[in-house]
């Protein structure tokens, strides 16, 4: 018991590790094996628990985060960005530290907002809900600090996975029908995006999303 | 218990059918007829709950009371309308070469799945199934959104996919909150999501998460509901997508996720036992009906100022359900009846005066009246009808909410009046000018489909007359519900 509470805690920090890898990594190629990283991790935090709860159903799950997270979508991703030929892509990110700074301030701000409902849980894995939510909200920073639309997108499925996390933490995972739910979503969401980056890019002859600016208020 | 079989599983067939078929010639047909099928089963399932109460099928999986049925029915009603007007208005589309017939096809079939996934959210007794359904409506409309493919529409969908994509992220770690409550009371496992079944014990769910987890879902459903200051994506996507597009997602997404907002009302209230929840509600409404009406002024686009228009609207349904109370439930129910057939037919209106015009920018439509008396007089009746003049449905329902707002929040009443007479000003110039300006126009290839206008319109004007007692009993029913 004391073996697993540990891991999974060292899961989790790998975790956060990840996200804030996430957030500072240029390269689009990069990105897409982090968010792999990322879920395989989820995935195997899935198993720990499992094997430790004997909750036979994070099993399963784990077998659906591993399919979904760590093959399909990243398989997508990668095929996506050698047609729209981006593979090499280096994003211009200004000053990096102030975003880590900005990171480190929000996941304090997570700890704090999760600290009463991991002091409900009874979940062995309850310490990693500030974790969770940290995931949360740096995907959140990573949506707003993009300019370029996979980057965005990659965010958003980061997003999705520091929710699975916390679905986790707190509750060992949602019943099996949503969970399976979600995921078609995920997919069909992805499957949407990828024929979507190349309507963006006929629009606007780039994936750089600082061209969309005609819909503003102020001009019209 | 074959009916709730019916309402979703056609919709769900026709858009595989149409996914293959949707460019051949009869496609609007099949679209149409479709809905059509799939009206006439909600028809079914709704005298069923009027007769025989709520109603609970395959493993308590979908659930049905007077609440979503008049929802599910309204939604099947309005979907068929709708695709009798999208009809003529993309086959002319498709003539003015702003579309390919491929892209009709996906019209056709996402259409469909649209529908489909707002009647699972309607029906779905499993809040986690709400949530999947919810998005897997953005998901289906957000290539509609950018089906002419222009950089405009392109943004918009773009715009429309991460705004509500983040926003119902909000209300997934909400709906796992509710469930790490729901879990101690109920037990692990499929159940412990029932709505139903939380409804039960929802005295007992532990108060400190269910108002966080209700903050989160607010957020997150209120994104889709377009409530100030989450309504960015909402003026985009409504003025860029093809029109049937804009009158489905103003009529009918924007009620289904008022209804999933309201519904984590009543399991949070029964926990809290404060009016924690309607409160924010309120907060939330009235910010969006002011912002929206004050933004009214600054539109030049005609769709866009609708879509100001609806989130106005959302607001002040948002608010009713917010304050409580039988009276203000019942107004708010009246309300998303009648809006969601008066803005249809709006943008029905509207989008056939914009094809025959050419141009959305309000400035360059002139003279509706001379050109098409019908369009004309069917975009100024909408509008007289939005606005809230007496003979029609909206008069009603704003005249009860008012009265309640009077009674309960009085301190609201001026703010509400005073947005409503902005709105008013702001939208009467410009229809006005636009019906009876000066003009030259030219003539459609395809007749325009006007029944659905004058049809909405004139049961918005029945329910501003009369409404009738069977309505008005499942409003009372809805409303208990509520509370």
């Amino acid at each position: 018991m004391a073996i697993s509470a540990q891991l999974i805690n060292f899961m989790a920090a790998l975790l956060l590790l990840i996200a804030f890898a996430m957030l500072a990594q240029r390269r689009i190629l990069s990105l897409i094996y982090l968010f792999a990283w990322q879920g395989l991790v989820l995935a195997a935090n899935s198993v720990i628990v499992a094997y430790s709860t004997g909750q036979s159903h994070m099993y399963y799950s784990a077998l659906l985060t591993f399919a979904l997270k760590v093959i399909l979508l990243p398989w997508i991703l990668h095929r996506l960005i050698i047609k729209l030929d981006v593979r090499w892509d280096v994003e211009t990110l200004i000053n990096i530290p102030t975003i880590m700074l900005i990171g480190i301030a929000l996941v304090i701000f997570a700890f704090n907002l999760a600290l009463p409902i991991s002091q409900l849980a009874g979940t062995i894995t309850r310490s990693t809900l500030g974790i969770a939510m940290a995931i949360v909200l740096l995907s959140f920073l990573m949506m707003i600090t993009r300019r370029k639309a996979v980057p965005q997108v990659i965010g958003f499925l980061a997003m999705e996975n520091g929710l699975f996390f916390a679905a986790t933490s707190t509750t060992y995972g949602m019943p099996m029908i949503v969970e399976l739910g979600v995921a078609l979503d995920v997919l069909i969401g992805m499957l949407i995006l990828g024929i979507f980056f190349f309507q963006v890019r006929e629009a606007f002859d780039s994936l750089d999303l600082s061209h969309m600016e005609k819909l503003k208020e102020t001009d019209r | 218990m074959s009916e709730v079989a019916f309402v979703l599983g056609l919709p769900l067939i026709g858009g595989l059918v149409l996914a293959m078929y949707g460019d051949r010639q009869a496609a609007a047909r099949l679209n149409v007829l479709f809905c059509g099928a799939t009206l006439a089963a909600a028809g079914l399932l709704a005298t069923r709950v009027v007769e025989e109460g709520p109603l609970l099928v395959y493993n308590d999986l979908f659930f049905l009371d007077s609440f979503n049925v008049f929802l599910v029915a309204l939604t099947a009603f309005v979907a068929l309308t709708t695709a009798l007007f999208s009809k003529p208005y993309m086959r002319n589309e498709v003539e003015h070469g702003r579309l390919t017939s491929r892209r009709l096809r996906l019209y056709h079939s996402m259409y469909q799945l649209f529908i489909f996934t707002m009647l699972l959210a309607l029906l779905t007794n499993n809040m986690g199934m709400l949530w999947v359904a919810m998005e897997a409506a953005t998901l289906t409309t957000v290539l509609l959104v950018s089906l002419y493919r222009t950089p405009a529409s392109v943004e918009a969908a773009w715009k429309y996919f991460i705004l509500c994509g983040v926003g119902i992220a909000q209300a997934l770690f909400g709906t796992i909150l509710l469930y790490f409550a729901a879990e101690k009371v109920l037990g692990a496992g499929g159940t412990a999501l029932l709505w139903t079944h939380l409804n039960e014990v929802k005295g007992d769910l532990e108060p400190t998460v269910l108002g966080l987890a209700f903050v989160f879902l607010l957020v997150g459903y209120g994104t889709k509901v377009g409530l100030v200051p989450l309504h960015n994506w909402l003026p985009d996507a409504h003025s860029e997508g093809p029109t049937p597009m804009s009158a489905v997602l103003s009529g009918l997404l924007l009620n289904v996720a008022l209804y999933a907002v309201v519904r984590c009302k009543v399991l949070v209230d029964g926990a809290l036992e404060s009016h924690f929840a309607g409160n924010l509600m309120m907060g939330f409404g009235l910010l969006s009906v002011v912002v929206a009406a004050f933004f009214l002024w600054r539109q030049r686009d005609v769709k866009r100022m609708f879509a100001y228009s609806s989130i106005e609207h959302m607001g002040l349904m948002t608010f009713a359900f917010g304050m409580g109370g039988p009276v203000a439930t019942f107004a708010g129910l009246l309300h998303m009846t009648v809006h969601s057939l008066t803005k249809s037919a709006i943008f029905f209106a509207v989008g056939h005066a914009a094809q025959k015009t050419g141009t959305q920018v309000m400035d360059e439509i002139r003279g509706l009246v001379v050109t098409s008396p019908t369009i004309g007089w069917g975009l100024m009746l909408g509008s007289v009808a939005i606005l809230g003049m007496p003979p029609f449905g909206v008069f009603a329902s704003e005249f009860l909410l008012l009265t309640a707002a009077m009674q309960q929040q009085p301190w609201a009443t001026p703010i509400l009046l005073l947005s409503l007479g902005v709105a008013f000003a702001a939208i009467f110039i410009r229809v006005q000018a636009m019906v009876f300006g000066d003009t030259t126009a030219k003539r459609l290839p395809h007749a325009p489909a006007l029944i659905p206008v004058f049809v909405h319109l004139a049961i918005v004007l029945m329910l501003g007359l009369y409404v009738p007692p069977y309505l008005a009993h499942w409003y009372r029913q809805a409303a208990l519900f509520i509370g």
